[in-house]
């Protein structure tokens, strides 16, 4: 399906078009002229867009072809506000710039999206290796904890140095361990939906069938308790019920997982100082103005001063929000882009939700709809718990806005994720007649087309 | 597995809309109330991104934005330091703005309605529009003098060209420095603040427009305008004693010095020589005579109890209604409770000299866009003939006759015929009273009424010390204006 491809191209022009749109306004404003770096910038961009484009129609001709768009607006823009809050962080004497390390990345991000392309030619090979990936990803989301390699950042303790490397392992993980509840649960899902033993209302598999399960709640429940992560432990956990609700149908596993998850973290709430003056925090936020209410507060003045316009590019203040790059950027771009702004925002990334939704409905193997469901259900959760603790919708919780923040971890991740995802789509996507005339009756992909514009 | 898919889909797509609401909560519905919450600190940013408007003495900038490294792209300056504060004002991060900055914010910052149309080109063109510059009425010389010759005595110094109504000089001692309260660091600023504020001579008062004080002597004018109104004449012989014990009271009100006044005629003293030695007992009795709605009224047509219209903020002199014979007869020579501003009692020696005709005493003459274009012009402002033009005339030759061979004869300037009057007002018990002096005088096109009180300055048993202490400073500061420009 050639024309799947041509959508995709012409989308990420329109992306391109943007992004560097965004990067020669803000250069502009910041110093009348059209900054020196604006070829660079597209010239880059356009190459590594147009390189995983290239990737997709070599690999996965079949691929969807609004995730990469998405995703290459998203990051462009994000690149653009990076770039935008080092114009402030510059002039207060001390900051260092964040634009040329998140372009790193941003390259970084781009190859692992091709490797993955590259090298996983169907997604079923990832089922195969379904205990590496699941000792892999305990590994990783152990890393923090060690002694000498860990690091605690403002609370939360998941981040890993090593040498000149810094990052968040718990964001590879998070993949890994997708990977690996679906490919469990795609062949044990008759098992687990029989239920076998009764605890009160509930009805229960065998153990060690569910075993596993338990094992996936302790490993949310340790990185709530020992990393100190509410925003990554809910992510993992609601992954985790999402996953056993879709393979056995039985609603009870989400409600026994919503009590679990409750009880857990009302454990921590006792337990904790921080997670009980983020609550605090996000219920009077007012009250704590001068202190850990600070960052909230300022968040929500720039929302409030954006309005429903903006005030354009590089013509707010959204340097004022401590951490306006990585947890506060979607405040950041409410102040500079405006109520219109963000809502296209969040719509792009709904799109984006939607295709993965979409990709899970098509895949046509057990393993392929769980994959995709647990990748796309990961990536609305860091969505929601992000920009919904940035407008003071749930309690606040650090983690990054996928492909917008600033952070390396993040972005290769969500590359990866979305990678998959067009792996999958690609795979279901049955190779369509060279001729032309209509799709076969039946195919319920080929009419998608339609819908894209 | 489908089904379950699409109800997870239904979820996530309810999750989403409750994050479309947010923002639209905080962007629409709470924004008006967040953006002008006091700790937004973006609106303040914004103030201070725009290059606002200077204010000029005489060309030279008392007042002007620099450019700066800070995250605030403009500091608000006062070059010269204290000498403008008391009618520039400051310009705070952490106090707001007060007086011209206050008043004249919209014109200094490029908003007003006035300005709109230099906007809307500089919209078209991209430009930056710098705020308006305000031109005031000031004259340096004149400033310098008050500020020189009052020295390090507590009091004010006020200056009117009594024809335009336009300020000449205005000051005041202790002065505060705007620098101090308008730069970039919070925490000195509030330092700065603190002490200014718990300072007990209160250096943030601008006294001349805002401190209240007894006239004493010098309100023997209004009380002489109102017997000339009612028919007495410079002429008129009034009873000249030592000591007048108005009706219900057995209190004596005495001369200064005590005994009766220096007069040709004995018991009897006309109302102009009453004025020329400032007699108490003659003022006392004329003011029972005339009644207390008269004063009052003759007060008022002066601007007491109404205020000024003073284009910045200023206190407004007061006396009270409904006297009783004994508070009549006090406040016929400026006591009992009788308070009036230094600027207050410029304007009445400006309206008497300009013949009855009160003007509205203006510092801001005009407001010039930067590209020279006048925006806004602040014209003289007649507030009516308050008083009859003989009555001014007498007053005028009253008070000449003051300055040539009365108290206040400290008040004269070689070659000009200055009008004027003395006055020493009891204050606290124990304390020495303030010494007051207002006088007019004017040379070609230049005309100038003055008022100086200074603090405690007087020496109560000598009515002459006004003239002593005050006169000077006043004669200071209408030389420097004359011979200024010339």
């Amino acid at each position: 399906m050639e024309s799947r491809r041509n959508v995709e191209l012409t989308l990420l022009l329109l992306a391109l078009v943007l992004s560097v749109g965004g990067y020669i306004v803000v250069g502009l404003v910041a110093d009348n002229t059209v900054p020196a770096g604006s070829l660079g910038y597209g010239a880059t961009l356009a190459v590594l867009f147009i390189g995983a484009h290239l990737v997709l129609r070599w690999k996965a001709p079949q691929a969807d072809p609004l995730l990469l768009p998405g995703a290459a607006l998203l990051n462009g823009l994000g690149l653009v506000m990076v770039r935008r809050l080092d114009y402030a962080a510059v002039l207060r004497k001390g900051g260092y710039p964040q634009a040329p390390s998140q372009a790193l990345w941003t390259v970084l991000g781009l190859a692992v999206f091709a490797a993955v392309i590259v090298v996983v030619q169907d997604h079923r090979v990832l089922d195969r290796y379904r205990y590496t990936w699941l000792l892999l990803g305990v590994f990783l989301l152990m890393l923090p904890v060690l002694p000498g390699v860990g690091q605690e950042i403002n609370g939360a303790r998941l981040w890993v140095k090593i040498g000149p490397f810094n990052g968040q392992p718990s964001e590879l993980a998070k993949i890994l361990l997708v990977v690996f509840l679906a490919a469990y649960l795609a062949e044990r899902k008759e098992l687990l939906a029989t239920a076998t033993y009764r605890v009160g209302p509930l009805l229960l598999p065998e153990i060690k069938y569910f075993l596993p399960m338990l094992m996936a709640w302790g490993v949310s429940l340790f990185v709530l308790f020992f990393e100190k992560d509410l925003g990554s432990s809910l992510l993992f956990f609601g992954v985790f019920i999402a996953l056993l609700y879709v393979a056995t149908g039985r609603f009870s596993y989400v409600a026994a997982g919503l009590g679990l998850f409750m009880g857990g973290a009302l454990v921590a709430y006792q337990l904790f100082g921080h997670v009980r003056s983020r609550v605090a925090v996000w219920l009077n936020v007012w009250d704590y103005y001068d202190g850990r209410g600070f960052q909230l507060a300022q968040g929500l003045f720039a929302l409030a001063t954006g309005g429903i316009l903006g005030e354009g590019w590089n013509q707010g203040q959204p340097n004022l929000i401590p951490f306006a790059s990585t947890d506060f950027v979607f405040d950041a771009f409410g102040e500079e882009l405006g109520l219109l702004g963000v809502t296209a925002m969040l719509l792009v990334y709904l799109l984006m939700v939607f295709r993965g939704f979409r990709v899970a409905l098509a895949a046509g193997d057990d393993f392929g709809k769980l994959l995709g469901l647990g990748l796309v259900v990961s990536f609305s959760l860091q969505v929601f718990v992000i920009v919904g603790g940035v407008t003071r919708l749930i309690p606040l919780t650090g983690i990054t806005l996928p492909f917008v923040s600033y952070g390396g971890s993040s972005m290769v991740a969500n590359y990866a994720l979305i990678a998959i995802l067009c792996r999958i789509s690609s795979e279901s996507t049955p190779a369509p007649a060279r001729k032309t005339g209509p799709a076969p009756a039946g195919d319920a992909q080929s009419g998608e087309l339609t819908v894209v514009r | 597995m489908n089904r379950q898919i699409r109800r997870v889909a239904f979820v996530v797509l309810c999750a989403f809309v409750a994050l479309l609401a947010a923002p639209f909560y905080w962007q629409v519905v709470a924004a008006d109330r967040l953006t002008n919450d006091p700790r937004n600190a973006r609106t303040l940013i914004k103030e201070y991104s725009i290059q606002r408007g200077k204010m000029v003495v005489s060309g030279e900038p008392v007042a002007e934005s620099v450019a700066t490294n800070d995250k605030l792209e403009y500091k608000r300056v006062y070059p010269q330091g204290p000498r403008y504060g008391m009618v520039t004002g400051f310009y705070s991060l952490v106090f707001g703005r007060t007086l011209a900055e206050e008043r004249f914010n919209s014109f200094l910052l490029g908003q007003a309605p006035e300005q709109f149309a230099q906007n809307l080109s500089d919209l078209l063109t991209a430009n930056d529009t710098p705020g308006g510059t305000l031109t005031l009425t000031l004259d340096p010389a004149a400033q310098e003098a008050a500020e020189r010759e009052l020295g390090r005595s507590k009091g004010a110094v006020a200056a009117i060209d009594f024809r335009t109504g336009n300020v000449v000089a205005i000051t005041t001692f202790p002065r505060y420095d705007p620098n101090d309260l308008s730069g970039h660091d919070p925490e000195k600023i509030r330092t700065a603040w603190k002490q200014l504020n718990e300072d007990p001579d209160a250096p943030l008062l601008n006294r001349a427009a805002g401190g209240l004080y007894p006239p004493g002597s010098t309100f023997k004018v209004v009380t002489a305008a109102a017997a000339l109104e009612s028919g007495v004449t410079p002429d008129s012989q009034l009873d000249n004693r030592a000591a007048y014990v108005p009706p219900q009271t057995t209190r004596p009100i005495r001369n200064f010095g005590g005994g009766s006044c220096r007069s040709p005629n004995g018991d009897k003293i006309t109302l102009s020589q009453a004025l020329t030695v400032s007699c108490n007992t003659a003022f006392a009795e004329l003011g029972v005579r005339l009644g207390d709605d008269k004063l009052v009224n003759e007060a008022e047509k002066f601007g007491l109890n109404a205020g000024l219209e003073y284009q910045l903020p200023a206190a407004v002199s007061l006396i009270p209604r409904e006297l009783d014979p004994p508070a009549t007869a006090q406040s016929a020579i400026g006591q009992r409770d009788v308070r009036v501003s230094p600027l207050q009692m410029a304007s009445i020696a400006a309206t008497i000299a300009n013949d009855g005709k009160r003007m509205a005493p203006h510092v801001v003459s005009q407001v010039v866009a930067n590209d020279g274009k006048v925006v806004k012009t602040f014209r003289p402002d007649s507030l009516g003939q308050v008083i009859p033009g003989s009555v001014a005339t007498d007053l005028q030759q009253m008070m000449i006759s003051v300055v040539e061979s009365g108290t206040a004869r400290g008040g004269a300037i070689e070659g000009l015929q200055v009008g004027g009057k003395t006055g020493t007002a009891q204050n606290a018990p124990g304390k020495a009273p303030h010494a007051w002096f207002i006088c007019f005088t004017s040379r070609g096109d230049k005309a100038i009424a003055v008022a100086v009180v200074i603090e405690n300055g007087g020496n109560a048993g000598d009515e002459a010390t006004g003239g002593r202490v005050a006169a000077p400073v006043a004669r200071a500061v209408i030389q420097a204006y004359l011979g200024s420009g010339q």
